[in-house]
């Protein structure tokens, strides 16, 4: 009898949306027709908008080659912005990871680590520049500060997160050697994250070079600075070349440090 | 053959290990392991065999009693050892583990190496500054146990039987006068489980040092070892030669009979 | 035995290494290559030491003028400003996600097997990735004029790299197995992808969303700066005119709402995932 009703079921309820899923896509819908009006988005001015977009790309090619000095000055200082915001930060994430991993080190120091990490995370390394030029001046210095911070924030969070997914017995094992902490950590830990660190920090590299480029417009630094007042000129060829340089330094850095992590097997 | 400074006496007095307050696990143990040979403790799970086990180097905590081990004409008690005394005394305790626990990114050399961490800092460490000495008793324990053209091979790269054996040269480099292993075959199949048994009670012998096997495979006990230590209930209900174990004492430490036949 | 061994060892003390010479010298490479960097980035960088020695000085100046908090500003001018926030990060994500889908089909090696259509959805998602949400901001804000509508598109268009390269990513890390079997059955190309693909990187999919609302959450925070909307644009103003206890209550709202984002994602992370 059983088995007469189990075949009875009609197909069409396999992989059928249950009523919460339907009411959640419904949500989402209105939740868009809301928003759309709110932010005016009509036909009309994405009419508009795309004609603009067409005469402003009519005005970005051919890029402007003829301030290369200007372009390099720039560049040097966001390569030397990203460079030192991600070595110091990769550096000091080392330790404050560490300590904001909930199986190595006792309850309050964990919170403590983990409490600055969601600081350090919480402000957009924009809002971090403007407080440091205010603080150090204007100049790539408060550029550094700021994405060291943010490289902390995003570094260390997931440095702790790594470490708090590693396999225990491991590191029992090195421990029942009678091996010091700081040799545990060398031998049990390290070995299971060096390679997701390896990968967070390359990510961070990468972060850092973008937002560098972003720093410059409130003034810490960079091509940002270049790129906004060419903004302001209307000097949109320039803004492409910029564009188009940066696009090309991120490309080939991303290329170099994966070609490199393949060959170290890292 | 280089044997171990000394060989290890261990005698455990009144061990009580509590995991809830009020719900002891080992009630009251007291037991005496010393000269060499294999001593095998069995009995059914969760009666504590492996908490035993792993209050002897501390990885666990007993709740109370006293764990003496004389070493290097020391007399040292586990129990309440605390901080770099304790780290210093987990020098002289080799451990096996049940799921091998090596370091599965690094290789059988370093995995090898690990076991004379207890000796270097941390900064020698890094730079794997290992004394020579330490490179040439790696390569000897590998031949002894079979693995000795693994050295450069990822451990994770290995079957179970051959991580077991690393396992055991990483115990042996740490050059113990006293050898635990917490299940070391179970995770193994039949054929392997023998290897690895015989191969810690030669290496007890050869060395001199006592082996305390965690086991519960009652037949293996019975062949390989020169002692057997029965427990049930937390307590230890059997302590006497293989041939001494009767049917009736298994029933005591296990219960039923249907497993027996 | 053991002599024998003696002899052996007495015999050709064996060395260890840990990497072989390639390894060492890539290595050593690398750690040369990162070393000059930052030399040389510390020797040019150029550091006014005044400044320097005056920043405690003017980090104290800066907050004492942040206090008291000026909390009236808030129903005044924040609160909408926040709603503005929310709905561009909102709007722009779900448009990243409409936009990313596709071109993360595209870019997956295992549904699109013309390589020329790979490389060419990868540069759109490297080139959209590359270029900051600030700029795409000052770029939209030329085309569509000042406005949340600016920021929403600059905060899609950002996304969409991030979305798409890791939901590719997702896509092709897919077992061959299920897909096989309803190959064999006959399943179209998008009854593969719904059957297939879609089941297994579900759980990548939200937790990719989640966290990239959570981050244009906080991006959208600053697009204002530049014109795009949202509470940006009140910082703007409140910093410009110097009035720093508008600025306080300004970066205290901000932190509040990221922190409410999180909070939000986690929720939802343990109901989903």
């Amino acid at each position: 009898m059983d088995a007469v009703n189990a075949t009875a079921r009609p197909a069409s309820t396999a992989f059928a949306w249950s009523g919460k899923q339907k009411l959640a896509l419904l949500a989402l819908l209105a939740y868009t027709v809301y928003v759309i009006a709110q932010i005016d988005l009509s036909p009309a001015r994405l009419l508009s908008g795309l004609h603009q977009g067409a005469r402003f790309l009519s005005r970005m090619f051919p890029p402007d080659v003829g301030k290369m000095d200007v372009l390099w000055e720039g560049i040097r200082e966001t390569l030397q912005i990203a460079v030192l915001a991600t070595v110091g930060g990769v550096a000091l994430s080392l330790p404050v990871g560490l300590m904001a991993a909930r199986n190595m080190v006792p309850h309050w120091l964990c919170a403590g680590a983990r409490g600055l990490i969601a600081v350090c995370r919480a402000v957009h390394p924009v809002i971090t520049a403007i407080m440091f030029v205010k603080a150090v001046g204007f100049g790539p210095l408060a550029g550094i500060l700021a994405l060291t911070v943010a490289t902390v924030g995003f570094v260390g969070k997931l440095f702790a997160d790594a470490i708090e997914e590693i396999s225990h017995k491991q590191i029992e094992a090195v421990r029942a050697t009678g091996a010091s902490f700081g040799n545990v950590v060398l031998f049990g830990v390290l070995p299971q994250v060096m390679s997701r660190f390896v990968g967070f920090a390359t990510y961070q590299l990468d972060s850092n070079l973008r937002n560098s480029t972003m720093v410059g417009i409130v003034g810490a630094g960079g091509i940002g600075g270049a790129l906004f007042s060419a903004f302001l000129r209307f000097e949109y060829s320039f803004v492409c070349t910029i564009l188009a340089t940066v696009i090309a330094i991120i490309v080939v850095g991303e290329l170099v440090v994966n070609a490199t992590r393949k060959a170290l097997d890292v | 053959m280089n044997t171990t400074a000394s060989a290890g006496s261990l005698h455990i007095q009144g061990l009580v290990k509590e995991y809830r307050p009020g719900v002891p696990v080992l009630k009251s143990i007291d037991l005496k392991i010393d000269g060499t040979g294999l001593t095998s403790i069995i009995g059914p799970s969760g009666t504590g065999k492996s908490t035993l086990i792993r209050c002897i180097n501390r990885l666990v905590d007993p709740t109370a009693g006293a764990i003496w081990l004389d070493v290097g004409g020391q007399r040292l008690d586990m129990a309440r050892l605390q901080g770099a005394a304790l780290r210093h005394s987990r020098r002289h305790i080799g451990m096996v583990f049940q799921e091998y626990n090596l370091v599965e990114r690094l290789t059988v050399m370093e995995n090898l190496l690990t076991g004379r961490l207890g000796y270097l800092s941390a900064w020698k460490a890094w730079r794997r500054k290992f004394a020579p000495e330490d490179f040439e008793r790696a390569y000897q324990l590998l031949d002894v146990v079979g693995l000795g053209s693994f050295a450069n091979q990822r451990a994770d790269a290995l079957s179970g039987g051959q991580r077991q054996r690393v396992g055991i040269a990483r115990a042996l480099m740490q050059q113990p006068a006293l050898l635990l292993a917490d299940e070391p075959t179970s995770s193994l199949d039949p054929k392997t489980s023998v290897e690895i048994i015989q191969l810690l009670g030669d290496q007890g012998r050869e060395r001199g040092i006592p082996v305390i096997v965690n086991i519960h495979d009652v037949e293996l006990a019975r062949r390989y070892s020169d002692r057997i230590v029965g427990m049930t209930g937390g307590h230890v209900v059997y302590d006497g030669p293989p041939a001494g174990l009767t049917d009736d004492h298994l029933q005591t430490i296990y219960g039923g009979q249907a497993w027996m036949q | 035995m053991s002599e024998s061994l003696a002899l052996a060892s007495a015999a050709a003390p064996r060395r260890w290494q840990r990497f072989t010479l390639t390894q060492r010298l890539l290595r050593y490479g690398v750690w040369l290559l990162i070393v000059w960097a930052v030399v040389q980035s510390v020797r040019t960088i150029e550091v006014i030491p005044e400044f320097l020695y005056d920043a405690p000085e003017q980090m104290g100046d800066m907050l004492t003028r942040m206090w008291p908090v000026d909390w009236s500003h808030y129903p005044a001018v924040v609160h909408a400003a926040l709603m503005e926030t929310l709905h561009m990060a909102t709007l722009g994500t779900v448009l990243a996600l409409v936009l990313a889908v596709p071109l993360a089909l595209l870019v997956a090696g295992n549904i699109t097997h013309n390589r020329a259509l790979n490389l060419a959805a990868r540069v759109v998602l490297v080139a959209s990735r590359s270029v900051n949400s600030l700029v795409w901001a000052l770029l939209f804000v030329a085309i569509f004029g000042p406005g949340p509508l600016a920021g929403m598109f600059a905060i899609a268009f950002r996304s969409v790299g991030f979305v798409g390269k890791l939901l590719g990513e997702a896509i092709e890390q897919t077992p061959r197995g299920p897909i096989e079997a309803l190959q064999a059955a006959g399943a179209s190309t998008a009854a593969q992808v719904w059957y297939g693909y879609w089941p297994h990187i579900k759980p990548a999919f939200w937790s990719v969303v989640l966290l990239r609302w959570d981050i244009n959450v906080r991006e959208s925070g600053v697009l204002g700066l530049v014109g795009a909307g949202g509470i940006g644009v009140a910082l703007d103003t409140a910093l410009n005119l110097f009035q720093w206890t508008q600025v306080a209550v300004i970066l205290i709202a901000v932190f509040a709402i990221v922190v409410l984002a999180e909070v939000v994602v986690t929720q939802v992370r343990k109901r989903v995932l």
